[in-house]
């Protein structure tokens, strides 16, 4: 289990990179953390002929708060999101699913964009912000473009980034100092990518009702999911038990998960009902606590 | 300095190296000039091919070599059984290299030889090879039978006849496997001047693979060398003989280079031998209150592709241990052991006991489900309560005759220690809480004789030559102990050489939990003979009854008058330990878990285990040994399943997917080991320690996410999605 | 091929690599320090594990070339001498932490980094962060308890 050989780009400037991406385009791969694209190399499914080793350039690496919006840069590891107090405070939610990302190991070196880019539908980042309603920053030669989660991510391990672009940052709106959050998800074993999980944030009213609410859903289809229809049902409603099994229903309905040897596509929807029902009751709880 | 003999806890010798990054485990081994060898393997369950094609391939940078069937003596000679043999399983057995056909996924089909690893997996790629797929056959009812058995004893008809009840039920033990940590790996030189042949890496039977390999190469034994090393785990699978066994020494014969072979984690899920898959058809005859009548097992033991050195192994025991601990008026077993387009098979810790001790305490339990009887009465009434007791069924050819026991006893004690009444008040507490119990006898100590030697140098230090293994599970440690007991010099004194056929004249290594047992009563017997002609030269130089004297490092004296002293001798001392039959050592498991059956997970709340193992030479290694085997158990009993999609290809095909227990997977285990029957097969009384954690985990696991739920578990593993459809069953 | 330099052990080991060249490759074979293992190559055993800089990282998911300029630690650096151990190899000797011995360099490099960042852990704590490790040999309960020797020594 041995990579395949390659060409070695170690740039140390976002000019750089893209310029080695505009020369290379469809022939190299950008190496971020390495997490997921070294084994693949390793076991030869992946074997690209260049790799762009980004862990270079600095400026890609910062965590900043501008106007309220938290800017990560692509380069940003796990491990410092995990511990980043600000982000814990004001985004709790991004909080909450770092922790269930893979094991210290791999936190210590994955990143954020590389999570991103790699766009695995079992993996937390890209549904959590997905349900956080994040941007993401785009840069080629071509020019920079900023996309929707729903314009980034298309399939499994598939996003909309043309061979030339890099994805430079990922920006995520304020968040609701009021709103609950959960993240749950549910593994074989803690670490592994989710059989299913469920990413949720609820606001209640002054009057009681609730006021904003998001689900998404991951390992729910070959994209993070956000559930539109229940979060409708939430909205405007007095969440309660009923409305919460109501909501979790409808998220459901219509999600064909992909079956493999650790769960059948039948049991996934299943679990994904139940992710879904303790997400919103744990962010209803939170809320509530919040508003109390 | 203290003597740390039997019954002690001293630190492990073996420790200090592994601790600081300075063992030395068969990738750490390098020689001059050495060369690395990559083991080709099929990428199909079944198929024909005609041609290999390395021309590219060799002309790859850094390829020196190409072997393929065509290159092999006699094309390649079969690798032998060396246990439980069956003349009609020999037309099964696996050849070095696949030649025109393969036969399961993973199969070696040719062997590269190159400057690097790295080189080697580039060049593998140039191989053109014309694979025609043919039809897989992956269903063990389908199969062809390599081997078939029957067993049978007492009337079983007329038990059946008889009862008031019967149950009849099918079980499915899942394809798992050992997985040790460290993959396989071998270092192979050929010394042209002197022809012979030195191999590192073997591990757990060096001196049998000697022989298997001096067989296959049409060779004197005595012209290889083989070195064991650190070894990172067996449990069962490490250091069978292998194909690579074969062909690692003979690419460095051709080659003229020392070769090394690291298995890679990719090959080793599919290389290394699997265990486990079986089906059982069985029924319980018994009476109303709960008297057990007879048992009938019908199964399939699905031994993948080819028939491996373990032969009938697997079923053989399973068919021998399915009784337990329980008198049966009558028992039938059958056997049929089945090929299929899957990875051969081996043993696995506990092999056929794990599988039997699920299939026949569940059965039980579903028993005394239909009846209302509680779990553990039925169990008592049943046990057997007179040693040594003839269960009438065969390890390989010898009667399985359990030697000693008090098994009413140690499930008192268990059900008093582990406070079996206060997990009924937790299990009452809520729903969804499951107790569950299972009882089990082991075995151990198989290949009938034992060899040691006992250097005694006159600065007063020992050295143990044993032919038993060191696979990580301390024997230097505790045969060290059992020389300072019996020669009277302390444990630190002592040093343990084990695994190198030049050093050690004869061994049959370590498996079945025989180190403790064969190997130990071995050196007890050096032991003794060595301070018995110490003591009486000594006792002639000094004109002193033997008695009457000390020994210590720095001499023997007599007592009370220390200056009356003369220096050790230097001495050495042989002793062979032949024992034919086993000992059987026995224990119980208790399970209390939590299941939530909207995700299907299933939280181990409390495990315990209660186990006799006759005599215990060093308590902290016994707790670690069954400590490790229960994570072992657990893995096959929640986690751990080689599934094949239609085509035949590995589904768990990585640590991604085959997924072994972490350290949040384990709870604690809670432990009662007991010596309330010391084996009176050999002078220590030790019955061996190694597989009682792994041997009841399924059972007791399985029974106890039953009672969670209120339904009967038929399979394992206890996967998340199956204990949702059981809880919605 | 590129030269790099990386500091091991406080010892700066040159070489002249492949780009492909996995970083415990070059640990192994070119710095000679056979202590850290490869158990898997894909990222789950965690037997690889080296410090970069002070964190645990798995050696089989970087390239030497990525760890040019850098500081890395492996277990041959751990014992102050060749006739001490460090608190944490000390308290596996006598926890009985360990059997074969092959998962333990890797578990030593995660743990000595986790008490550094949490010296006081419960049980569950180290639990949570021994699960990137996997060990086939002790169950982990051990493990568990020496971890837990050693903090109470170190604090």
């Amino acid at each position: 289990m041995k990579p395949a050989p390659f060409e070695y780009h170690d740039p140390r400037s976002v000019e750089d990179t893209i310029g080695l991406l505009a020369k290379y385009g469809d022939e190299c791969k950008v190496l971020a953390g390495g997490q997921s694209l070294v084994p693949l190399m390793n076991f030869r499914l992946a074997r690209p002929g260049r790799l762009i080793d980004i862990n270079g350039v600095e400026s890609l690496g910062r965590i900043r708060v501008e106007n309220g919006r938290l800017q990560l840069g692509a380069m940003v590891r796990h491990t410092h999101v995990e511990h980043s107090n600000d982000i814990a405070a004001r985004w709790p939610l991004l909080h909450e699913a770092i922790g269930w990302v893979g094991h210290s190991q791999i936190r210590n070196r994955g990143t954020v964009g590389g999570s991103v880019a790699h766009a695995d539908p079992a993996a937390e980042l890209p549904c959590a912000l997905a349900a956080l309603d994040a941007r993401f920053h785009v840069l080629s030669k071509r020019g920079p473009r900023v996309l929707r989660w729903d314009q980034l991510f298309v399939s499994e391990f598939t996003t909309s980034l043309a061979p030339d672009e890099l994805l430079t940052a990922i920006e995520v709106p304020p968040q609701d100092p009021s709103t609950g959050v959960a993240f749950v998800e549910f593994a074989r074993r803690h670490g592994d990518f989710a059989l299913g999980g469920a990413a949720a944030t609820v606001s209640i009213g002054q009057d009681g009702r609730c006021a904003a609410a998001t689900v998404a859903l991951l390992s729910a289809g070959p994209r993070p999911v956000r559930a539109d229809e229940a979060e409708r049902r939430l909205v405007g409603a007095r969440v309660d038990e009923a409305m919460i099994r109501e909501a979790a229903d409808v998220a459901v309905r219509g999600l064909h998960p992909t079956s493999d040897l650790h769960g059948s596509s039948e049991y996934r929807v299943k679990l994904l009902r139940v992710m879904t029902e303790r997400a919103v009751t744990r962010a209803l709880q939170r809320a509530t606590r919040k508003a109390a | 300095m203290e003597l740390h003999g039997i019954g002690a806890s001293p630190l492990r010798k073996e420790d200090w190296p592994l601790l600081r990054g300075e063992g030395t485990f068969i990738a750490d081994f390098k020689r001059p000039g050495m060369v690395h060898a990559l083991v080709v393997r099929s990428p199909f369950a079944h198929a024909r091919f005609t041609r290999i094609d390395g021309s590219a391939a060799l002309q790859a940078p850094g390829v020196i070599d190409l072997v393929t069937a065509a290159d092999l003596p006699d094309r390649g000679r079969p690798i032998p059984t060396r246990m439980f043999k069956d003349e009609a399983a020999n037309r099964f057995l696996q050849k070095p290299l696949a030649d025109g056909e393969v036969r399961y996924s993973g199969e070696p089909v040719a062997v590269l030889i190159a400057e690097s690893r790295y080189l080697a997996e580039d060049a593998a790629e140039l191989l053109n090879i014309d694979y025609e797929p043919l039809e897989v056959v992956l269903d063990p009812d389908a199969g062809t039978v390599a081997g078939h058995l029957v067993v049978e004893r007492g009337d079983v008809e007329a038990a059946f006849a008889q009862a008031d009840e019967v149950i009849k039920e099918e079980f499915f033990i899942q394809r798992h496997a050992a997985t040790p940590l460290e993959t396989r790996g071998l270092v192979a030189e050929f010394d042209a001047s002197s022809k012979s042949l030195t191999v590192w890496g073997a591990a757990k039977i060096p001196h049998v693979n000697r022989r298997i390999l001096a067989q296959l190469l049409g060779w004197d034994e005595s012209r290889i060398r083989l070195v064991e090393l650190h070894v990172g785990g067996g449990f069962g699978a490490r250091g069978e003989f292998y194909p690579e066994d074969f062909l690692i020494p003979f690419a460095a014969m051709r080659v003229g280079r020392p070769v090394a072979w690291v298995e890679d984690r990719e090959e080793s899920l599919r290389a290394m031998n699997h265990s486990r898959e079986q089906v059982h058809r069985v029924e319980l005859a018994l009476q109303r209150d709960g008297t057990f009548l007879g048992l009938k097992d019908t199964f399939v033991n699905d031994t993948g592709a080819y028939v491996r050195t373990h032969g009938m192994t697997v079923p053989g025991l399973s068919i021998s241990m399915l009784p337990g601990p329980y008198a049966w008026p009558a028992y039938r077993g059958e056997y049929r052991s089945i090929l299929t387009n899957k990875t051969p098979c081996g043993t696995y810790r506990s092999p056929g006991r794990f599988e039997v001790n699920f299939v026949r305490e569940r059965l039980i339990d579903i028993a005394a489900n239909r009846l209302g009887l509680d779990k553990v009465e039925i169990r008592r009434r049943n046990l057997i309560r007179d040693f040594p007791h003839d269960t009438g069924t065969l390890f390989d050819e010898h009667p399985v005759v359990y030697d000693s026991g008090d098994y009413p006893l140690l499930l008192d004690k268990a059900l008093k220690t582990f406070d079996y009444e206060g997990l009924k008040r937790w299990r009452a507490k809520s729903a969804h809480r499951g107790l569950g119990i299972a009882l089990f006898v082991e075995k151990a100590g198989p290949a009938e004789r034992e060899y040691a030697r006992i250097e005694l140098a006159s600065s007063g230090h020992a050295t143990v030559f044993t032919g038993t293994a060191s696979l990580g599970q301390g024997v230097e440690t505790i045969l060290a102990q059992v020389c300072a007991t019996h020669l009277g010099l302390p444990f630190d004194r002592i040093r343990v050489v084990h695994g190198d056929t030049a050093a050690i004249p004869e061994g049959m290594g370590s498996f079945g939990s025989r180190a403790a047992m064969m190997g130990g009563a071995a050196v007890m017997g050096a032991a003794a003979k060595l301070r018995r002609q110490v003591l009486e030269s000594a006792a002639e130089q000094l004109e002193a009854a033997p008695d009457d004297l000390v020994l210590a490092p720095d001499g023997v004296s007599v007592r009370g008058a220390p200056s009356r002293s003369v220096p050790l001798p230097a001495l050495s001392v042989e002793d062979r330990f032949v024992c034919e039959l086993l000992g059987f050592p026995y224990g119980i498991h208790l399970a209390a878990v939590e299941v939530d059956p909207a995700t299907g997970a299933v939280r181990v709340h409390r495990y315990a285990v209660a186990y006799d193992i006759g005599r215990c030479i060093n308590p902290m290694i016994v707790r670690g040994q069954v400590a490790g085997g229960f994570a072992q158990g657990l893995g096959g009993a929640l986690l751990e399943e080689f599934a094949f999609d239609a085509n035949g290809q590995p589904l768990a095909a990585s640590f991604m997917d085959y997924l072994l227990p972490t350290s949040e997977d384990v709870p604690d285990l809670e432990l009662l080991i007991t010596e309330d029957a010391p084996s009176p097969l050999n002078p220590l009384g030790v019955k061996g320690a190694g597989e009682g954690g792994t041997a009841a985990v399924g059972g007791a696991i399985a029974n106890a996410v039953a009672d969670a739920l209120g339904v009967e578990v038929t399979r394992l593993p206890l996967s998340p999605q199956r204990v949702m459809e059981l809880a919605r069953a | 091929m590129r030269k790099i330099s990386v500091e091991i052990n406080g010892r700066l080991v040159k070489g002249e690599v492949e780009p492909r060249l996995l970083l415990g490759d070059f640990i192994r074979d070119n710095a000679g320090l056979t202590g850290t293992h490869f158990g898997c190559e894909h990222g789950v055993c965690g037997a690889c594990t080296v410090q970069l800089d002070g964190e645990p990282v798995r050696s089989c998911l970087m390239f030497a070339v990525q760890a040019n300029g850098r500081r890395i630690a492996t277990v041959e650096g751990m014992a102050p001498s060749a006739t001490e151990l460090h608190p944490l190899q000390q308290a596996f000797h006598e926890a009985h932490a360990l059997q074969c011995g092959f998962c333990t360099p890797g578990i030593l490099m995660t743990m000595e980094a986790f008490l550094r960042a949490e010296p006081d852990p419960s049980p569950e704590r180290i639990r949570a962060a021994l699960a990137g490790n996997l060990c086939r040999c002790t169950g982990y309960q051990n493990i568990v308890t020496a971890v837990r020797l050693a903090a109470d020594r170190m604090r």
